[in-house]
C-alpha cells in the first residue's frame, strides 16, 4: 500500500491504495465518483478523461500514485453552485448525448479543447480535437455542434472558466 | 402542438444526470459483502478439456470460490438458450448444440468460459485465475463462413457439415421463370463484413441473493430486463421468476448486444447463492470483443433479373451466415425472419427466393445488432439495384423510381404486407437536398484535383415495431412481442408511466412523458418514466427492433386512454353528470355544453379520496394497465445518398455529403429522433469504411482492441443532412414506425454504391479501408498492374 495525497474538485483526499490502482479506480471505487467512466483497456476511447493540474488526461493511463500532490477536476466538479458548466449546457441544448456513457470524457476533453485552441472552433477543428473519445451513440454531429456552441459559451462566461 | 407535447424537439430529461455524471450505471452499483467475478477464458478456439485443477487457484489470496462447468451441471443449472425455431426446408428442426454457460468438456471459441473466480478484489480474481491448470486438448478449429460447411473440423456432434439449418423463403418456380423470361441478369457477390457492437460501456452483471426472503436480485446491462428475468428463470433454471429481480438501471447503449441472456449473469446470479456474497463483473473491452454477441458475417450471391422495360422481375439469393460456436438467444431468426422478408425493398418485385443456410464456426456467437438481417437485406437488394441500374445503363435514382411500389397496402412475395409509404416522395427530397443536378460539375471539379468523386443511393426498408404475436409464433419465436404499460396517476395528479421498454440512450424519459403530457394535458415534469426493473413494472419485452414508440408507446396509449375513460366516470359523479356528457380536454373533465368542469389534478384526487361516489359503483384508484399486441409490423423507409471523394494515391475515401430522408410515420420529438438517424448512420459508415472483425485461420480474434478494430471517430464522418416525410403507420394508434436502425440500415450500401461508382468498378468489400481503395483504384487505372 502506498499513501496519496490530492485535491480532487476542490476536496484534499488522502489514501492508502495498492500501487498498481490506475486513476480511474481510485476516482470510482475510492471516491464514488462514478461519473468518470471506464470504456476501454487500451487508452483509446476517453470515457475516463479528467483533468490533472488543469490539463485534459485519460485516467485509465496513470496510477493513483501518480496523481499524488496533484488537482484532478472531475465530470462531478466543473457545475458551480447548481449551475451546470456551458459546457454541459450546451450537451444538453444540441442533444449531444444518447446513453450518456461517453458524456462525462467528451465534456471533459472538449473544456480542454477550449483551453487549448480558444473558443472560436470550427468544425474540422472539432473533429480533429476528439481524436481520443469514442462514441458509439451519436454520430458525433451533434457532439460536434456541443462543443462548438460550448465554446463560444464559455468565451461569454468567463467566470465560470477560471474557476475551473 | 404544445411546447412539449407530440412533435417539439423537448430537451431531454435524463440528461441532466448524464452531463453532471450522476448516471447509474452497473458498475456504479456496488452492494455489501461484494465480491468480484473474472472468469478464465479459452484460449483456444476448439478444444477438449481433459481437466480442470482449480486446486493452486483456491488457496490463492482472497478467493472465495472457483467454478467450473461441473459445478453448474451438479446444480442443476441448464444451459444458454436460443428463443427462435427455425426449421429447414426439409421440416427437420435446427441443429441446436448445448451451450452451457462455463464450459463442460470443450470450448469452441477463443473466449468460451471455462471458470469463474470470485475473490475479494478483482485483482485476487484475475491473479488466482492464472493458477487454475487447464488440460486442453486442442483440435483443428474453422472460422471461415464459407468453408464452414464443407469442413473436417466438427463444433457441434448434432451438426454434422456444422450446418444449423438450411432454410428457404419465397417461390422457387416463379422466381426460376422469371429468370428464364429475363431480358437481362445482374449477378452480384457480397460478404457482409463480421462486426463487433462495441456499446462504450462494456457488459457487467451484480448478483445478490437474499436468504432471509430466499430471493435473488440482478443489475445487469440489458436492453430487455422481463426477458432476462424470464429466460434465466424458465429455461436456464437459475432462480424461480417470481423470485428473481432483474434490474437494468442506466445503461451505455446495447444496439442488439445487449438483448441477449449471456453465460457471465447466469453465473453471477448462481453463483451469489452459492458463496453467499453479492458477486460483481464488469467486462473489460478486450472481454468484449471475445464475448459479446457480433453482428452480421454472411457470404451472398444474388442475382437480379429485369425484362425489356427495367422493370424488376426476379431476385434469387443465397446466404451462408455464420452464427459462431453457439446459437445465441435470436440468433436463428437474424438471418432468416429479419432477413428474407426485406429483399423486396422498395420495389415491386413478383417473384423472390433465397436460401440461407447457416453454419457453426468456432468464432464468438452471432446474433443481431443494429438493424439485424435488414442491414445485411438492404446491401444485397441495393447493390444489386445499382449494378443493375449500371450495367443497364440507367440513372440509378431513376430505375429506383420505375421499380417502387406505389400501391399500398402492398404484398410482397416474401411474407411481408407494406402498410403504407411514398418513397417517390423521399426520394425527390433526397435528389433535392443532395443537390443531384450539379452532381456532375463536382465531379469535373474533383477530377481537375485529382479525385475520384462518386455518388450512391440506397433506398431502404425496413420491418419495425416488432412484432405481431401471432405472426412471429406461427414463424418460430419462442416469445410474444407486445409491449405493457402502466400508467399510474397520483393523487396529486403527478403521473408514473411503468413501461416494458428500455432506453439506453433513446431518450425514453423525455418522448414517452411527451406522450403523456400530450394526452393528459399536464406538464412534463408532472410526469416521470420508469423503466428497467421488474419489480416495479408489471411485464416487459424490451427494447430492439425500433419497437419502443411503435409498440411500447402503443401500450402507454392505451393504457392513457383507459385513464381518461375512468377519469370521465369520476368527473360524472363528482360534477352529478352522466358519463356520456363528459368530455376530456386541455387536460379538463367538462360537462358539454357548459362551462363546469375539473381539472386533471382534482379528478385525480377525487378518484382516490372516493367522497363523492360509492366504492360499489366505481373502484376508487386511478391506476391502468395496457398490453398492446401491434397488428402488423411497421415499415420506415426512405433514401440516403453518399457522396464521396477518393484520393486515389492514398486511397483514402472522404465522405462530402450525406443525405438522408426518411420516413418514420409520426414523430414524437424530432431532436431525438434525428440523433438516432446520426448515430445509424455512423454505424453503417463503420461498417462499410473501417470496421472488420478478424480472425485468423487458428481462431484468434485478430482484432480484439480498439487499436486494432477500428470504430468510427469524429474526423472520420461528415455532418449529415437529414430530412423527413410523413406518411403515418396506419396499424398502431399513435402512427409511429420507428427510427433507431433506419441508419445503420441505410448506410453500407450507399457508401459502396458511391465507392464504386467513383471507381467505375464493383470489386471492393467491405470495409473499404484507404488500403483496400486504393488497390481497387490502381486496378481501375492499369487493369493489368495490380492484379
Ligand atoms: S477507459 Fe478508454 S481511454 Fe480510458
Ligand atoms: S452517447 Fe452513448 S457512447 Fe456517446
Amino acid at each position: 500500500m502506498t499513501t496519496v495525497s490530492l485535491t480532487v474538485n476542490g476536496q484534499s483526499v488522502t489514501a492508502d491504495v495498492d500501487p498498481r490502482t490506475l486513476l480511474v479506480q481510485f476516482l470510482r471505487e475510492n471516491l464514488r465518483l462514478t461519473g468518470t467512466h471506464v470504456g476501454c483497456d487500451t487508452s483509446q476511447c476517453g470515457a475516463c478523461v479528467v483533468h490533472l493540474n488543469g490539463q485534459a488526461v485519460k485516467a485509465c493511463t496513470i496510477l493513483a500514485v501518480q496523481a499524488d500532490a496533484s488537482v484532478v477536476t472531475t465530470i462531478e466538479g466543473i457545475a458551480e453552485g447548481g449551475e451546470l458548466h456551458p459546457m454541459q449546457s450546451a450537451f444538453r441544448e444540441h442533444h449531444g448525448l444518447q446513453c450518456g456513457y461517453c458524456t462525462p470524457g467528451m465534456i471533459m476533453s472538449a473544456i480542454d479543447i477550449v483551453n487549448r485552441k480558444g473558443s472560436d472552433l470550427d468544425e474540422q477543428t472539432i473533429r480533429a480535437e476528439l481524436e481520443g473519445n469514442l462514441c458509439r451513440c451519436t454520430g458525433y454531429h451533434n457532439i460536434v455542434k456541443a462543443v462548438a456552441a460550448g465554446a463560444r459559451a464559455m468565451a461569454r462566461a468567463p467566470l465560470q472558466q477560471a474557476a475551473e | 402542438m404544445t411546447a412539449t407535447g407530440i412533435g417539439a424537439p423537448v430537451r431531454r430529461k435524463e440528461d441532466q444526470r448524464f452531463v453532471t455524471g450522476q448516471g447509474r450505471y452497473v458498475d456504479d452499483f456496488n452492494r455489501p459483502g461484494q465480491a468480484f467475478a473474472y472468469f478464465l477464458r479459452s484460449p483456444h478456439a476448439h478444444a477438449a478439456i481433459r481437466s480442470i485443477d482449480t486446486g493452486p487457484a483456491t488457496i490463492m489470496p482472497g478467493v472465495v470460490a472457483v467454478l467450473t462447468g461441473d459445478n453448474l451441471a451438479a446444480d442443476g443449472i441448464g444451459g444458454l438458450i436460443c428463443g427462435w425455431m427455425i426449421h429447414s426446408k426439409d421440416g427437420s428442426p435446427m441443429k441446436a448444440g448445448p451451450h452451457p454457460a462455463l464450459a463442460q468438456g470443450k470450448v469452441r471459441y477463443v473466449g468460451d468460459h471455462v471458470a469463474v473466480v470470485i475473490a475479494e478484489t478483482l485483482a485476487q480474481a484475475k491473479d488466482a485465475a492464472e493458477a487454475i491448470v487447464v488440460d486442453y486438448e486442442v483440435l483443428p478449429a474453422i472460422v471461415d463462413t464459407a468453408e464452414a460447411a464443407k469442413a473436417s473440423v466438427q463444433v457441434h456432434d448434432v451438426a454434422p457439415d456444422n450446418t444449423v439449418f438450411n432454410w428457404h423463403l419465397g417461390n422457387r418456380e416463379e422466381t426460376e421463370a422469371a429468370f428464364a423470361r429475363a431480358r437481362h441478369v445482374t449477378r452480384i457477390d457480397l460478404v457482409n463484413n463480421r462486426l463487433v457492437p462495441n456499446p462504450i460501456e462494456p457488459r457487467a452483471a451484480l448478483g445478490e441473493y437474499d436468504p432471509g426472503t430466499d430471493t435473488y436480485t440482478l443489475y445487469t446491462t440489458s436492453q430487455n430486463p422481463h426477458v432476462a428475468r424470464l429466460v434465466l428463470s424458465a429455461f436456464i433454471g437459475v432462480a424461480p421468476e417470481h423470485k428473481l429481480r432483474v434490474i437494468a438501471p442506466d445503461v451505455g447503449g446495447g444496439f442488439g448486444s445487449k438483448i441477449f441472456i449471456y453465460a457471465e449473469e447466469t453465473v453471477c446470479v448462481w453463483a451469489a447463492k452459492k458463496v453467499r456474497r453479492p458477486v460483481k463483473w464488469t467486462s473489460d473491452r478486450s472481454e468484449a470483443f471475445l464475448a459479446d454477441a457480433h453482428g452480421r458475417d454472411h457470404v451472398t450471391h444474388a442475382e437480379m433479373a429485369t425484362d425489356e422495360n427495367g422493370r424488376i422481375i426476379g431476385l434469387r439469393v443465397h446466404t451462408t451466415a455464420n452464427l459462431g460456436a453457439y446459437l445465441s438467444t435470436f440468433a436463428s431468426s437474424v438471418p432468416t425472419y429479419l432477413y428474407a422478408p426485406l429483399l423486396s425493398g422498395q420495389y415491386d418485385i413478383p417473384a423472390i427466393y433465397c436460401e440461407v443456410d447457416a453454419v457453426y464456426t468456432n468464432t464468438a456467437p452471432v446474433d443481431a445488432y443494429r438493424g439485424a438481417g435488414r442491414p445485411e437485406a438492404t446491401f444485397v437488394v441495393e447493390r444489386l439495384v445499382e449494378k443493375t441500374a449500371r450495367e443497364l445503363g440507367q440513372d440509378p435514382a431513376e430505375f429506383r423510381r420505375r421499380n417502387y411500389i406505389t400501391q399500398f397496402p402492398h404484398q410482397t412475395p416474401v411474407i411481408m404486407t407494406y402498410d403504407t409509404g411514398d418513397y417517390a416522395a423521399s426520394l425527390d427530397k433526397a435528389l433535392d437536398l443532395a443537390d443531384y443536378r450539379n452532381f456532375q460539375q463536382r465531379k469535373q471539379e474533383s477530377a481537375r484535383r485529382g479525385k475520384l468523386r462518386g455518388i450512391g443511393f440506397s433506398s431502404y426498408i425496413e420491418a419495425c415495431g416488432i412484432a405481431p404475436s401471432q405472426a412471429v409464433g406461427s414463424l418460430g419465436a419462442g416469445v410474444g412481442l407486445w409491449e405493457s404499460a402502466e400508467v399510474r396517476v397520483n393523487p396529486t395528479g403527478s403521473v408514473e408511466v411503468l413501461t416494458g421498454s428500455h432506453s439506453h440512450g433513446q431518450g425514453h424519459e423525455t418522448t414517452f412523458a411527451q406522450l403523456v403530457s400530450d394526452r393528459l394535458g399536464i406538464p412534463i415534469d408532472q410526469v416521470s418514466i420508469v423503466h428497467g426493473d421488474t419489480d416495479k413494472v408489471q411485464f416487459g419485452m424490451g427494447t430492439y427492433g425500433s419497437r419502443s414508440g411503435a409498440v411500447g408507446m402503443s401500450a402507454i396509449a392505451k393504457a392513457l386512454d383507459k385513464v381518461i375513460a375512468k377519469g370521465k366516470k369520476v368527473a360524472a359523479h363528482v360534477l352529478e353528470a352522466s358519463e356520456g356528457d363528459i368530455e376530456f380536454k386541455d387536460g379538463k373533465f367538462g360537462v358539454a355544453g357548459t362551462d363546469k368542469a375539473l381539472g386533471f389534478g382534482e379528478v385525480a384526487l377525487q378518484a382516490y379520496i372516493a367522497h363523492k361516489f360509492s366504492g360499489q359503483d366505481l373502484e376508487p384508484g386511478l391506476k391502468e394497465g395496457a398490453f398492446y399486441d401491434p397488428t402488423n409490423f411497421t415499415f420506415p423507409a426512405g433514401v440516403h445518398i453518399c457522396e464521396v471523394e477518393i484520393d486515389p494515391d492514398t486511397g483514402v475515401t472522404r465522405i462530402d455529403r450525406w443525405t438522408a430522408v426518411d420516413d418514420f410515420g409520426v414523430i414524437i420529438n424530432p431532436m431525438i429522433v434525428e440523433g438516432q438517424v446520426h448515430g445509424g448512420i455512423a454505424q453503417g459508415v463503420g461498417q462499410a469504411l473501417l470496421e472488420g472483425a478478424v480472425y485468423d485461420q487458428g481462431g484468434q480474434l485478430v482484432t480484439a482492441s480498439f487499436n486494432d478494430y477500428c470504430m468510427p471517430r469524429a474526423i472520420d464522418l461528415p455532418s449529415f443532412q437529414v430530412g423527413m416525410t410523413v406518411t403515418p403507420c396506419p396499424s398502431n394508434p399513435l402512427g409511429i414506425k420507428g427510427c433507431g436502425e433506419a441508419g445503420a440500415i441505410a448506410a453500407p450500401p450507399a457508401v459502396i454504391n458511391a465507392i464504386t461508382d467513383a471507381l467505375g468498378h464493383e470489386d471492393i468489400a467491405m470495409p473499404a479501408t484507404p488500403q483496400a481503395v486504393w488497390r481497387a483504384a490502381q486496378k481501375a487505372r492499369m487493369p493489368m498492374a495490380a492484379e
